[in-house]
């Protein structure tokens, strides 16, 4: 693993008046890779990949992505570099359609401004609209969703919604993909659908994946590599099984024999 | 071969264009058509009485459309939508008076000035949310309302502006019969627009801006560009309507231009449809025709024996007033996403006939 840095976060802080959400985190993740961030409830781990997506503007430290600095860049123009993002409370347009909730996701790529789009036929704009529903419909084809695709998302069941939120992401192009929680409150099958999901986007589209999840067994079988945080402080970074070895990791979220005692 | 000539069990597309093609099935296309050709005879048929009501049906529809777009698809409250109106009103009639701009031009020019207006007052309301963009917008109504009660130069001042007749290349095109063509035609040319801006990129992002401004954001819509836009495009379709009304009444008066006129505008897109092109003509026909029909049926009971009763005729008349703000009451309770919905739930009801249950 000596791909070349994507994201760089560098001594990266995050104080909401008193509390502090991250303290000094610095991290690194390379092109192609899936990193997982654990962490107790409140160890800030939303945090921080609200500070990557522009949600929050770090109160101290720098983000590069692909060597440029984005800390100061607004929350649209990171989606226009390749940095997409799922919510871990459902997010989508809940009065779109399936297909167009996927075709907002690929909002930067589309040319046709209001002009030429309430011209439709003579600007254009259909022939872009086509082209891209092509891709569209890979989207939709490798997340086996053809079934609902003109169905209304506010209708549609937690799982699906979720699955739905992941392809519009894709729909981004992105080359970083931040999931947070994409397999909360579902179920085994659910679960294993998403990991290949999400393992195929990583290995064979290239892109790369931070991914913030609580169930270890998924995070142990996909990452390549665990950052873990506790009270906004990075406390091991290393791959899953160096992880599972750590004693520090294992105070953290089981407390420690001092502690107790 | 019977079967031949029935309708497959399911609806099958094969391209992706007739995948998002506006009419869904040939019928649909073919009803809209004969419904065009049908309007362009009615002045054949129908007495001044009756395409003056359409004539207002028509450009107030315009007018709600441009509310719809803005706070139904984007998710913007405005109550200041009648000082846009009013602002295109005077904006034509001060091009056509002054300058001599044919009236034909002179409307989307004001909607063009117009615009510009809105995008002014869009600019710092793209930073406020609900309630507070509500008073705002009510802000720069009582504002324009207090410019054209002043600025004799532009709207004549507390007397109002007389606007010039509808011209085209010479041709007058004024009284009910002619004017109702020029009407259909802007009413049709604006609604076909806003429903091709609504399935492509922009009117996309409107409504991710209204449904889930967070994620637009990281989307990568920048939310303050598609309030402002939707601003801009809600203010041109207002500022047409109202431009359409001036040349179509002759004056324009400023006391015209009220609140009262922008909260009509919030209840034809409440009844006909939040979010929905065609409900905001829903809405506009049964806000221009429930008074209509309510005055025939004042008009009814007075030649009954009823009718020498002063309480009851009188009661009915002011109830006529009331009748409104029931409207809007009860179609929030009953059918809160407007006649435009009931409409697709009648299709529904149809398509599958006799075998829905």
């Amino acid at each position: 693993m000596s791909a070349k840095v994507l994201l760089e976060g560098r001594d990266i802080s995050l104080g909401f008046r008193g509390v502090k959400a991250l303290r000094h985190v610095s991290f690194e993740v390379r092109e192609g890779e899936l990193l997982s961030i654990i962490g107790p409830n409140g160890a800030g781990k939303t945090s921080l990949l609200n500070c990557i997506s522009g949600r929050y503007r770090p109160s101290e430290g720098e983000l590069f992505f692909d060597s440029r600095p984005i800390g100061s860049l607004p929350t649209a123009a990171r989606a226009r570099l390749g940095i997409a993002r799922t919510f871990q409370n459902l997010a989508l347009f809940a009065h779109m359609t399936v297909l167009d909730n996927i075709m907002v996701g690929r909002h930067h790529l589309l040319k046709t401004g209001f002009l030429r789009g309430g011209l439709y036929w003579l600007g254009g704009a259909q022939r872009e609209e086509i082209e891209h529903r092509r891709r569209v419909e890979e989207i939709i084809d490798l997340l086996e969703i053809e079934h609902i695709r003109h169905a209304v998302a506010g209708t549609l069941s937690y799982g699906l919604r979720k699955r739905v939120e992941l392809a519009r992401a894709l729909a981004i192009e992105p080359r970083l993909l931040l999931l947070d929680e994409p397999m909360a409150g579902m179920n085994l099958e659910e679960k294993e659908d998403i990991a290949r999901y999400i393992m195929e986007v990583n290995d064979e589209w290239g892109v790369t994946v931070v991914m913030i999840e609580h169930d270890m067994g998924v995070v142990m079988d996909l990452s390549d590599r665990v950052i873990v945080l506790n009270y906004g402080e990075k406390i091991a970074d290393g791959t899953p099984q160096e992880i599972a070895e750590s004693a520090e990791v294992r105070a953290a979220y089981l407390g420690s024999a001092d502690a107790a005692a | 071969m019977a079967l031949a000539t029935a309708r497959p069990c399911g609806d099958f597309r094969t391209s992706y264009a007739a995948d998002k093609t506006i009419f869904p099935t040939r019928g649909s296309l073919i009803a809209a058509l004969v419904g065009i050709l049908a309007l362009l005879a009615l002045p054949l048929v129908l007495d001044r009485y009756g395409l003056s009501l359409l004539i207002y049906i028509g450009i107030y529809g315009i007018g709600a459309l441009g509310l719809n777009l803005l706070t139904g698809c984007t998710g913007q409250i405005s109550l200041g939508h009648a000082a846009f109106f009013g602002f295109g009103a005077f904006g034509s009639t001060w091009l056509s008076n002054k300058f001599g701009v044919p009236v034909a031009l002179a409307i989307p020019l004001a909607g063009l000035m117009t615009t510009v207006v809105g995008i002014v007052v869009g600019l710092p309301a793209a930073r406020i949310k609900g309630l507070y963009l509500a008073i705002a917008t009510l802000a720069a109504q009582y504002i324009l309302e207090d410019f054209f009660a002043r600025a004799e130069w532009f709207s004549g001042g507390a007397a109002g502006a007389h606007a010039r007749p509808y011209e085209l290349f010479g041709f007058r095109l004024a009284g009910e019969s002619a004017y109702f063509y020029v009407v259909l035609a802007h009413l049709v040319v604006l609604y076909v627009f806003a429903t091709n801006l609504l399935r492509t990129r922009d009117g996309r992002a409107f409504v991710a801006v209204r449904d889930h401004y967070l994620s637009a954001e990281v989307m990568g819509i920048d939310l303050t560009r598609y309030k402002v836009l939707a601003f801009g495009i809600s203010t041109f379709y207002a500022a047409v309507a109202g431009a359409l009304m001036a040349h179509y009444v002759g004056f324009v008066s400023s006391e015209s231009i009220n609140i009262l006129l922008s909260i009509q505008f919030f209840a034809m897109i409440i009844i006909g449809g939040m979010g929905s092109v065609m409900g905001s003509l829903m809405g506009a026909a049964f806000m221009v025709l429930m008074p209509e029909g309510l005055e025939l049926a004042v008009h009814a009971l007075r030649s009954t024996s009823w009718g020498d009763i002063p309480q009851i005729v009188n009661g009915l008349a002011f109830a006529k007033e009331a009748a409104v703000g029931l409207a809007i009451v009860l179609f929030l309770i009953f059918e809160p996403q407007g006649l435009a919905h009931r409409w697709r739930l009648v299709k529904a009801y149809w398509k599958l006939y006799p075998f829905a249950h």
